[in-house]
């Protein structure tokens, strides 16, 4: 009898039983069975969004819900979130809200987003062999100076905006500089696996010239130093601002839009702009929050003006280390064959983005970027 | 991609970290440890171009999971015992999440290593994700399940419940002190390492024998992130090893992360998966048993005691007494019954235990009947309301000593004999058991073995939620912690489970009762009243009865 016929006791499977509890909403009318909404924030509207139900309070606060304060703190007594490692001052900094309203759906959803539109590009780039109508001297500005690129975002992502998430004293704040990090990593990435790709594409490419670059090539020593001196600042919110308001008009902005985005195209090069539009995408979102938050601090009914003069002196202090960095990396724009953009036209519309923010913000802006 | 461009990729990224030359980076977050001898460790090979999609996948899948449950009408069949306790569950386990993705940097800063950076990058946004995720689940069962009240209070509540304040030590132990301790041994090697496997993975399937199939959805997608911070932590670790001068801090860590996890952790989701089911059938694991399967072998056996061939000296005595506690100490049963004698602080309804529940528990931990069966029908007799007071405030009828609470871990001094009182900084303090009482008098101290820890971090906080509304009256506490439903008088917490209007208890049986600290009246009393009445308290048990009046001193 063949093994498979032999009748063998039925094995007993064990389930669950499903019984009818009738639990739904509904069901029976109750004290505070129509209770169906967070209750214990404000929202910024008439009704909660997702994002606010999903953050709001839960980094609790003793000046809010926390009756029995923090139960750990740090060998100096502090505990927490300090409102202390910030020179600014709220008189409420729930208020806050992300206008970027990012949970985890939004994150996760528009980064995925970006990683098609880079990797799409990538592979039309390389079906298309569109790198070999590249000069030698563009290919050269992108394993040099694009590359050299990678390791700005990379440092303000990690050393910047990830330590800033734990500083910040809301989960509204830190979850939105959490998110930012990840975007400026996220760039850093693609642009370090970009320059992978083409070493591999391009004959002759130098994929690890960029180390160099960026460590001895005078052009970008003020750049580094500046990234450096940001990662080294323990106020987090003057980490953020200086990053944000500063550095990105001045030194980010003016690479990655008023040079490489400019100059890219007349090179037969689309897949560039393309990763860097991606990364100036993110961080006009990061912008949108560093817009809503110190507005929100400038405006503060107690300490607006006190919160402006840190703000102009954290300007007086940074603008020119950034301004230097920026116009440090003034001869690149003349290492390309075709001149497509002048330096001091991209400047001056990095100019002007920053006095926007600046306005937006409601602090006056610096001699430097005015004159 | 494929694993050879992942790892072409991974080593490629490795070039984006520089050393700082121009300036000295800032020590943001201090530690005692060294690294400098460290080997470079690589813990995991994820680069963020295959991540977010991947990620994006996962939560595509739970959203779907999320809409199947409101068009099939889940909440037809779930359980209400079990949807209770979820209110607690729910209201504590977003923010140790956040709390991990806050600790990042804490490693960060700490260890020199940037192939480890770039897996606590990407750990810190599977935090956000699962704290948000989390967030989004409990706003489901708000909106979906009968009883909305204590779902929409959920943070609040959190922060001004006794329980929650147990909860906090598992998120705020990993934000706060020495940054090791804190964001590697307390989060990394004992936290997620051990505990997150009976909180995501034997919790949920208790919710699914419940009805509820979304939490397993959300906790097992969360769980499949948890494998790589076990990495992390690994990494780090491994790190910490090579360096002889750590060793003590190693050992002194593990300690207090392992204990206090235990005490924690094994409280709250030894009570949501023994007291929150209705599904009693024999042939599934108790808590005990999953305990064994997941934290004994699979985690102290398989993962740590390994280490000690690094070098690390493995708490094999508090792993073995853990044990104990749970298994021979009854120590989830005593918690169980504690948060139901606190039932009138809570924000959520305890439903009681029945004959069907007896006979399991029976059978699960022969024995359980004759030290908790009577004090269960008594909770049942007193669940209704005539004209006696909350169970808590009916010592005689419950034949129940309210017990103190423990300095270190919060969880009351339940095993009375294992209480330890000792005065602490000036104050007369009790413990749950000798490690916590260490904990809190030698292990988070500015000195350990003689050798400067200038970065351990410090117990602190209004610790004692009893001594916080010391001499209120309940009516006022309940109002003003907001357990109240919005008809301003029914209460949030119930002790059953009937949602008649008629039988929900009110304000009005909470006046006139005042809540009294054991603390506070411990520290008015004399040395000799004290030691007397702690000689009395740790001859009581189980089940928090109070010893028989005649006990020698």
């Amino acid at each position: 009898m063949a093994e498979d016929t032999i009748q063998k006791p039925a094995k007993v499977r064990s389930v669950p039983i499903t019984h009818f509890t009738d639990s739904e909403a509904g069901a029976k009318e109750f004290p505070s069975s129509r209770s169906r909404s967070y209750n214990y924030f404000e929202p910024a509207k008439r009704r909660a969004s997702v994002y606010e139900d999903v953050t709001v309070d839960v980094q609790p606060d003793p000046e809010r819900h926390l009756t029995q304060g923090w139960v750990y703190a740090f060998a100096d007594g502090t505990s927490g979130y300090p409102k202390e490692w910030t020179q600014l001052k709220s008189s409420d900094w729930h208020e806050f809200r992300d206008p970027n309203e990012e949970w985890n759906m939004t994150i996760f959803r528009n980064a995925a987003n970006t990683v098609r539109q880079v990797a799409q590009s990538l592979a039309n780039a390389k079906a298309a062999g569109s790198y070999a109508g590249w000069s030698r001297s563009w290919a050269q500005i992108v394993e040099r100076h694009v590359s050299a690129w990678a390791h700005v975002e990379h440092g303000l992502g990690l050393h910047v905006y990830t330590p800033s998430q734990r500083d910040a004293p809301t989960n509204m704040i830190n979850n939105a500089l959490a998110v930012g990090a990840v975007h400026k990593l996220r760039f850093a990435q693609d642009l370090i696996l970009y320059n992978l790709e083409l070493t591999e594409l391009i004959e002759g490419f130098d994929g690890s010239a960029h180390v160099d670059v960026f460590q001895n090539d005078p052009i970008w020593q003020k750049t580094r130093e500046t990234v450096e001196q940001i990662t080294g600042t323990r106020d987090w919110a003057e980490q953020f601002f200086v990053t944000a308001v500063i550095f990105e008009p001045l030194v980010g902005e003016l690479f990655r839009s008023g040079f490489v985005m400019q100059a890219a195209a007349p090179q037969g090069d689309f897949v560039t702009p393309t990763l860097m539009g991606a990364g100036e995408s993110d961080c006009a979102r990061e912008q949108k929050g560093a817009r809503a938050l110190f507005s929100m601090l400038t405006q503060d009914p107690e300490f607006g003006a006190a919160n402006k003069a840190v703000m102009e002196g954290w300007l007086e202090k940074w603008t020119p280390r950034c301004l230097e960095a920026g116009r440090q990396l003034q001869p690149i724009w003349s290492q390309v064959s075709e001149k497509v953009v002048r330096f001091d036209d991209s400047l001056a519309r990095s100019f002007a983005r920053m006095n926007d923010l600046l306005n937006d913000i409601d602090i006056t802006a610096p001699k430097e970027i005015t004159a | 991609m494929s694993r050879a461009s992942i790892t072409k990729a991974h080593s490629k990224i490795q070039e984006l970290s520089w050393e700082p030359t121009f300036i000295t980076p800032v020590e943001k977050y201090p530690t005692d440890y060294t690294f400098e001898k460290a080997p470079k460790k690589d813990p995991l090979k994820q680069v963020l171009r295959s991540y977010f999609p991947m990620e994006e996948e996962k939560d595509n899948r739970v959203f779907g999971a999320m809409d199947g449950a409101i068009r099939g009408n889940m909440f037809r069949q779930v359980e209400q015992r079990w949807m209770e306790w979820q209110k607690l569950f729910l209201s504590i386990i977003p923010f140790p999440e956040i709390s991990a993705a806050r600790a990042m940097p804490l490693a960060i800063n700490a260890v020199p290593n940037p192939e480890v950076h770039n897996g606590l990058a990407i750990q810190m946004i599977d935090e956000v994700r699962h704290s948000t995720i989390q967030m989004n689940l409990k706003r489901l069962y708000m909106n979906h399940y009968i009883d909305p009240a204590g779902f929409d209070i959920t943070e609040k509540g959190f922060a001004n419940c006794y329980a929650g304040t147990i909860g906090r030590q598992f998120g705020e132990g990993f934000i706060t002190g020495d940054a090791i301790t804190a964001a590697n041994v307390y989060l990394t090697i004992v936290a997620e390492t051990a505990f997150t496997n009976v909180l995501f993975v034997a919790m949920p399937g208790e919710a699914a024998a419940n009805g509820d199939y979304l939490l397993p959805t959300v906790f097992h997608s969360v769980q499949s992130d948890e494998s790589r911070h076990i990495s992390n932590g690994y990494s780090i670790i491994l790190m910490a090893l090579a360096d002889e001068r750590n060793r003590e801090l190693l050992e002194r860590d593990l300690r207090y992360a392992w204990w206090n996890n235990h005490c924690v952790v094994d409280a709250a989701i030894g009570t949501f998966i023994e007291y929150g089911t209705k599904d009693r059938r024999k042939d599934r694991e108790s808590y005990a048993e999953s305990w064994r399967r997941w934290i004994y072998d699979d985690y102290y056996r398989s993962y740590l005691v390994p280490l000690e061939k690094y070098g690390l000296t493995v708490p094999h005595d508090l792993v073995e007494e853990s044990w104990n506690r749970i298994w021979n100490k009854g120590y989830v049963h005593e918690v169980a019954q504690f948060f139901a004698t606190g039932w009138f602080a809570n924000y959520w309804r305890i439903d009681a235990m029945d004959d069907t529940d007896f006979e399991w528990f029976e059978h699960k931990y022969p024995g359980w009947y004759d030290k908790y069966g009577t004090w269960w029908e008594r909770y049942s007799d007193l669940s209704k309301k005539n004209g006696h007071n909350p169970i808590a405030f009916e010592p005689e009828l419950s034949n129940y000593e309210y017990p103190h609470r423990c300095w270190s871990c919060m969880v009351p001094c339940l095993i009375r004999e294992d209480t330890v009182m000792d005065e602490v900084d000036g104050q007369v303090r009790t413990y749950c058991s000798e490690t916590c009482h260490w904990t809190d008098a030698v292990a988070f101290r500015p000195e350990y073995k003689g050798r400067p820890t200038p970065s351990m971090g410090k117990l602190s906080g209004a610790r004692e939620w009893e001594t916080l509304h010391h001499g209120n009256d309940l009516a006022d506490i309940m109002q003003t912690l907001g357990y109240v439903r919005d008809d301003g008088k029914t209460l949030i917490p119930q002790p059953h489970l009937d949602l008649d209007p008629s039988k929900m208890w009110t304000l009005d049986e909470c006046k006139g009762i005042t809540l009294n600290s054991p603390n506070v009246i411990l520290n008015g009393m004399s040395p000799a009243e004290r030691d007397a009445h702690m000689a009395k308290y740790k001859a009581g048990g189980p089940a928090g009865r109070p010893a028989p009046e005649a006990v020698p001193a």
